[in-house]
């Protein structure tokens, strides 16, 4: 697997500085991604996600700041780059973003094609008519019905999920190699966000991209995603393939996930819901971030960070619960469910 | 069975048009259905299908252009006496979208929830004012003393329960709960409806749940309706209607349900409603209760197929 790594994140920290004090927001994550494959990173607001990929493209705000680790991208340290310049040879090219609101992504004042067209000229130098035709294409290949009028109009003739499309066209446009997705369908519709999560899925074929996609619904990633890394407060606590992390989680944080879905909730019965908040950024987390919210936390949770345990090659989660020492704790009861579930499927 | 249940709220043939005169537009085209006390009703749709405008309409928001709503046997669409108009005010209340954006920024928690009971007739005094707020904030699993605080000190989920408070203030029979969770993370959301549902069966509470998500819905709606382009197409009890999905857009929006089950996931055809697979040219589509409480829309020969559908 070594030679097709495309990004390999290693210990990396992220901090913000705000009034005086440091928000640790991303602590000591590695994370290897390969190409073509999707991942998913899931985990709730606040708990580092946007912040971690936005490191990559360097779009972190003005007072965030890399502290420590490397982002390896084609044999360049992305960890050190520091002038705009630098960041123009990758971010766009090489990987771009799909943002979370199609509403505030585009520019209100120019029509959609001239955006794309845009894109196109600054990224791969190609001008006026022969643009004007790759324009078109892209909002073919997006999924736009008449493309050569849809070109003329503005983003206020569109709907959320025709813009959301925009905006994915003028993200591939570019021709990048990764495709970062944020959140990109928690804006829209049930109906919309399948077709959307279905393009993406088909340009990503087409284009033999690498998408990654953040959202906090971990329902939404079944479909799309090969891999699946669970963040909570600034770490992965569950790294998987996304068989394994659906039909056999390990980490207490990721069955609290997926029990919480409506999906799985039995009617007349209270849902499952996870007390709490995470965890104060500021201070220093002691032991397991998630401890103080896991009703069923071991003592040594409180006091040392646990180590990644390797559960399967593919499969590791950050949890004292797997050290062979541990006493035996049973999985709540939705996730034996879908464990059960697994099973079925193994078995044919 | 629910026949028997007292009917709270009737929207008859309801029809609404915006804009004026030269460019009409019929965001809600002759809708009728009944919410039963005690119920949560469901009303499902996607973005622009007028889901929202019922509920509007139905709080004397948006003014109707036909049909009638009444609520607990009186009318209260168009023109009503003040007196009515204030009792409606207190009895219907409203949980917005976005926690974000329905809080004013610049008042004190203490005055977001309590600024409905200023429009009541009777003065209150500040003791009493005080003691409710404390109250509605309890209820609703905060801590009466973020009274004195202001809406960006909190997180999402907290600022959803304060729009939840300030509709529970004025002790409403009736809760329209417009998108109340679409806006919340995932952890956040099952929070939510745990506290609309055990608010249900300590008060009595009777909901019109607006969404545009169909899991959710299944998970709290005792009824569901499915309304499209301003159009009821089908209503049936939830279960009936997951086991039975008749009209072609109830199956697509089922369909576009994600399920935490990759493998199942993976191998799904996704369904797309398209309207043109109807022949109305000849038949006119007509509202119809095929089996006791599921109502469908269709022409003879569509609905003599769901029958059929539903006798295998």
């Amino acid at each position: 697997m070594e030679n097709n790594m495309i990004l390999s994140v290693h210990n990396l920290d992220v901090k913000f500085s705000l009034r005086g004090r440091t928000l640790h927001a991303i602590r000591g994550v590695s994370l290897d991604i390969y190409q073509g494959e999707s991942l998913a990173i899931v985990g709730e607001s606040g708990s580092g996600k946007s912040v971690f990929v936005k490191s990559f493209m360097g779009l972190l705000d003005q007072n965030g700041y890399i502290d420590s680790g490397s982002i390896l991208y084609n044999n360049k340290n992305l960890a050190k780059f520091k002038t705009e310049r630098e960041w123009l040879t990758i971010r766009g090219r090489e990987i771009a973003m799909v943002m979370q609101d199609p509403m505030t992504s585009l520019n209100p004042l120019k029509p959609i094609g001239k955006q794309i067209e845009e894109a196109i000229l600054l990224h791969q130098g190609i001008k006026g008519a022969a643009a004007h035709a790759a324009a078109i294409d892209i909002l073919a290949d997006v999924g736009i019905d008449n493309p050569e009028h849809r070109f003329k109009q503005y983003p206020h003739e569109f709907s959320g999920g025709m813009r959301q499309r925009v905006v994915i066209a003028i993200a591939v446009a570019c021709k990048p190699k990764v495709l970062i997705c944020d959140e990109p369908t928690t804006a829209l519709d049930v109906t919309i966000q399948a077709q959307i999560l279905d393009l993406i899925k088909k340009l990503q074929k087409k284009y033999n991209l690498t998408t990654i996609y953040i959202t906090h619904d971990l329902g939404v990633v079944a479909n799309v995603a090969d891999r699946i890394a669970v963040m909570y407060a600034g770490d992965l606590v569950e790294v998987g393939s996304c068989e394994e992390v659906f039909y056999d989680p390990r980490h207490p944080y990721t069955w609290a996930l997926l029990s919480s879905l409506p999906q799985l909730g039995v009617k007349g019965e209270p849902l499952y819901s996870i007390h709490g908040t995470p965890p104060n950024l500021f201070h220093e987390v002691k032991g397991d971030a998630f401890a103080a919210r896991n009703p069923q936390a071991l003592k040594i949770d409180f006091e040392i960070r646990p180590p990644y345990f390797q559960v399967s090659p593919t499969h590791k989660a950050r949890t004292w619960l797997l050290d062979p020492r541990a006493p035996k704790v049973e999985p709540p009861e939705h996730i034996r469910v879908l464990r059960e579930q697994g099973g079925k499927y193994r078995a044919q | 069975m629910p026949n028997k249940r007292k009917k709270l709220l009737e929207v008859q043939n309801l029809s609404v048009t915006f804009g004026t005169g030269r460019h009409p537009f019929q965001a809600v085209n002759g809708v009728s259905f009944d919410i039963h006390q005690g119920e949560t009703f469901g009303l499902v749709g996607e973005s622009g299908s007028g889901k929202t405008t019922i509920g509007r309409s139905i709080i004397r928001i948006n003014p109707i252009s036909g049909g009638q709503i009444l609520f607990d046997g009186q009318r209260i669409s168009g023109k009503i006496s003040k007196e009515l108009d204030r009792q409606i005010t207190r009895r219907i209340q409203m949980i917005f979208q976005d926690p974000m954006a329905s809080l004013n920024e610049r008042a004190k928690v203490d005055y977001i929830v309590s600024e409905g009971l200023f429009s009541g007739t009777e003065k209150l005094s500040e003791q009493v004012r005080k003691e409710k707020v404390a109250q509605a904030l309890s209820d609703v699993g905060l801590l009466p003393e973020f009274a004195s605080r202001f809406p960006h000190e909190f997180s999402g989920g907290q600022r959803q329960r304060i729009g939840i408070a300030r509709a529970l203030i004025m002790e409403p029979e009736f809760i329209i709960a417009d998108e109340p969770i679409s806006a919340l993370d995932v952890s956040i959301r099952a929070q939510v409806l745990n506290l609309l549902s055990d608010l249900q069966k300590e008060r009595g509470l009777t909901y019109l749940f607006i969404a545009h998500d169909l899991s959710v819905v299944r998970f709290i709606s005792d009824r569901i309706a499915v309304i499209y382009k301003g159009q009821l197409m089908e209503l049936a009890e939830s279960e009936q209607l997951f086991a039975h999905p008749l009209h072609p857009y109830t199956q697509a929006l089922l369909s576009a349900i994600p399920m935490p089950d990759p493998i199942a996931e993976k191998s799904k055809v996704l369904k797309v409603y398209n309207p043109s697979c109807h022949d109305y040219s000849t038949d006119s589509p007509v509202w119809a209760e095929l089996e006791p409480g599921h109502f469908v829309r269709g022409n003879q020969r569509e609905l003599d197929e769901y029958r059929k559908q539903l006798s295998v």
